[in-house]
């Protein structure tokens, strides 16, 4: 979570010098929903994600400095400079992709998880996906596939409140994404997302079902997106975040606190996590900023596979 | 042709068996599937592999191209069935933005080995809705290749070549050729992918073709015969990747085309072809390229009304006569370039 937040603080300076390219999403505030789930998963579990995704590529690891590379539009970046922020792809990590496209993989991952039980293996899939999806027909078309072939695959909402500008009230009705599912009859389950160890029990009792092959399931977590949508967001839209309240949801504060209190971390303990994700974070951009520009002819030569 | 009799949708059934037994990554989806699609396209197939390779789904076109795109980035040979091109629409989210990029966007790390079949044309009074001929949509999308068979051996042929493919394959039937006999060969050799077909010799002109209208090109051809003017008629069979350097080398030699296709004219793939052709056959052309298709109009249901939307040999034989009679001009004055 350190080094999420901390890579993502240095995003968003470098967005506003134009050094990383393209619209920039940050998801400060929701690292406990990465670090719950993608930590908990195998390098050949597959991971599907929005175009929030630098958490989740950071936490199912993917090595920061690709990462970094990639949102710079360098030659060593994880897509070799041709995906950058929203498109994030690491397969030897298992990170088979984030998209663009506003739910647009979550029949990817329902195809994912059909291909593991064809395969007679235990891998798992896992989508990540914000509650703006929710509202897109490619969700309740797989999430019907996925219920009726019973899948290995766990759907993970992150519930921010917000889809883009808007406040989810104004774009649905139903307020809980376990209560649009509910009619399918799987198990399902609301967390808060801001609690990174309510996240990491409850997903790792979800993981344990799927790896034996048995699914879907759905879990809903409630996060506050600390940023606007992009870098850049004006955010006329919604009031400002006294900070004494953000700290109160902020899922590294919180996950420290926790532990202070149970003896399992003191406060340079803390203080250290976070003085070496700045370490990392610094060298993930000296590499970066070393890495040339990838050569005009890679677009044409990847057009198709050969 | 040491061979035998069949149909052209009795081609496509084996071409899938023949591939599911060969290699059980390959899996087939769409609506109905297992009970054999409205056109008996994949019969039999269930019953032979079992529904776990051969998965009914429900109306849920996007998801559907969606989960055999996810299929085939963990590794399988996922062929899906679009049951009519109309409905191709659903799927387009899934084809051109996830299927088409994923190789590209991901630096090369993912690939999508998956085989869009789905079939289009007029001609059985279906409507506006079940009758179109989308193909050029896809033709404009970089990562996509499109196959369009116009008889049984290319379709089993390509079908083959087109499974075997790491890309995603967009392979258009037409619903009217389904039926019809002909021969193909006992044990199919795949066709190569970007590869067309010269189907008749000829000297005088040369008539491009697609899916239908290959057969009603052969005819206008033989009737052109009986006046003395030889076509060569071409088939791309694949319209991404083109074989532009065999449709070139003919229009080069006989200086003069037709393109002829059932899709509406305006924005159709004969308009890049016409394109394409003329950039590498311009100096050698004795006439304007003439383009046959289908008005700018929807397909009509009213069977007279859909008879004379649907473009065949009488209009592709009329355009063949056009580039033959076709005068060059007197050398241009200024007035004559006003007129024109």
């Amino acid at each position: 979570m350190c080094r999420i937040r901390c890579f993502e603080e240095r995003v968003a300076q470098l967005a506003r010098s134009r050094r990383v390219h393209g619209l920039i999403h940050l998801s400060i505030g929701g690292e406990g929903v990465a670090a719950g789930v993608c930590c908990q998963l195998r390098d050949d579990d597959a991971v599907y994600s929005g175009h929030r995704a630098h958490g989740h590529a950071i936490a199912k690891g993917a090595p920061l400095e690709r990462v970094m590379a990639e949102l710079m539009g360098r030659a060593d970046g994880l897509c070799r400079g041709l995906g950058g922020s929203m498109h994030l792809v690491d397969v030897e990590h298992g990170l088979l992709g984030a998209t663009g496209v506003v739910g647009g993989n979550i029949p990817l991952a329902i195809g994912s998880a059909l291909a593991a039980r064809l395969r007679g293996s235990d891998q798992v899939t896992v989508v990540l996906f914000g509650d703006g999806a929710v509202q897109a027909g490619s969700f309740h078309e797989s999430v019907n596939l996925a219920a009726l072939w019973q899948l290995p695959v766990i759907l993970v909402c992150e519930n921010n409140g917000f889809a883009e500008f808007t406040p989810r009230s104004a774009h649905t009705p139903i307020e809980r994404v376990t209560d649009v599912v509910a009619a399918y009859g799987f198990e399902r389950r609301t967390v808060d997302g801001g609690d990174p160890g309510a996240v990491w029990e409850a997903f790792g009792e979800f993981l344990a079902v799927a790896r034996e092959g048995r699914g879907p399931l759905l879990l809903e977590c409630l996060t506050h997106r600390r940023r606007g949508h992009y870098e850049g967001d004006p955010e006329q839209y919604r009031d400002p975040v006294a900070e004494e309240q953000w700290r109160g949801s902020d899922p590294i504060v919180r996950l420290a606190g926790r532990g202070i209190a149970a003896g399992w971390i003191d406060q340079p303990g803390v203080d250290a996590l976070g003085a070496a994700a700045r370490v990392a974070v610094d060298a993930a951009l000296q590499f970066a900023r070393a890495s040339p520009f990838p050569q005009p002819e890679l677009s044409a030569e990847l057009v198709y596979a050969r | 042709m040491s061979g035998l009799e069949t149909t052209f949708v009795k081609a496509i059934n084996a071409a899938l068996a023949r591939a599911m037994r060969a290699d059980e990554r390959v899996i087939v989806l769409g609506e109905d599937v297992a009970e054999g699609g409205p056109y008996t396209a994949t019969a039999g197939l269930a019953e032979e592999f079992g529904r776990e390779r051969v998965l009914d789904t429900p109306i849920s076109e996007g998801a559907v191209c969606g989960v055999a795109i996810g299929a085939a980035q963990a590794g399988l040979r996922p062929v899906i069935e679009i049951m009519y091109i109309d409905f191709l629409t659903l799927a387009l989210d899934q084809l051109v933005n996830q299927a088409a990029k994923a190789h590209f966007m991901s630096g090369g790390q993912l690939t999508v080995p998956l085989v869009l079949r789905t079939q289009g044309g007029s001609g059985s009074r279906a409507g506006a809705q079940h009758s179109q001929s989308l193909e050029a949509w896809v033709t404009h999308v970089p990562g996509l290749k499109v196959v369009m068979p116009s008889c049984a051996a290319d379709a089993a042929g390509l079908l083959a070549s087109a499974i075997a493919d790491p890309n995603p394959v967009v392979f258009v039937e037409h619903k009217a050729l389904y039926f019809r006999r002909e021969p193909v060969a006992r044990s199919p050799q795949p066709v190569a992918l970007g590869a067309a077909q010269i189907v008749r010799r000829g000297r005088d002109l040369t008539i491009v073709a697609t899916s239908r209208m290959v057969g009603e090109s052969l005819d206008a051809a033989e009737r052109l015969a009986r006046e003395g003017i030889e076509s060569e008629v071409i088939d791309p069979r694949t319209l991404q990747p083109l074989d532009i350097d065999t449709i070139g080398a003919s229009v080069r030699r006989t200086g003069r085309a037709v393109i002829a296709h059932e899709a509406v004219t305006a924005g159709g793939f004969g308009a890049e072809l016409c394109a394409r052709v003329q950039s590498v056959a311009f100096d050698c052309l004795e006439a304007p390229i003439e383009r046959v298709g289908a008005p700018f109009t929807p397909v009509p249901l009213s069977p007279p009304l859909e008879d004379a939307h649907r473009p065949g040999a009488e209009q592709v034989y009329t355009a063949a006569v056009s580039a033959i009679e076709w005068d060059k001009p007197e050398l241009p004055t200024p007035d004559r370039i006003g007129a024109r």
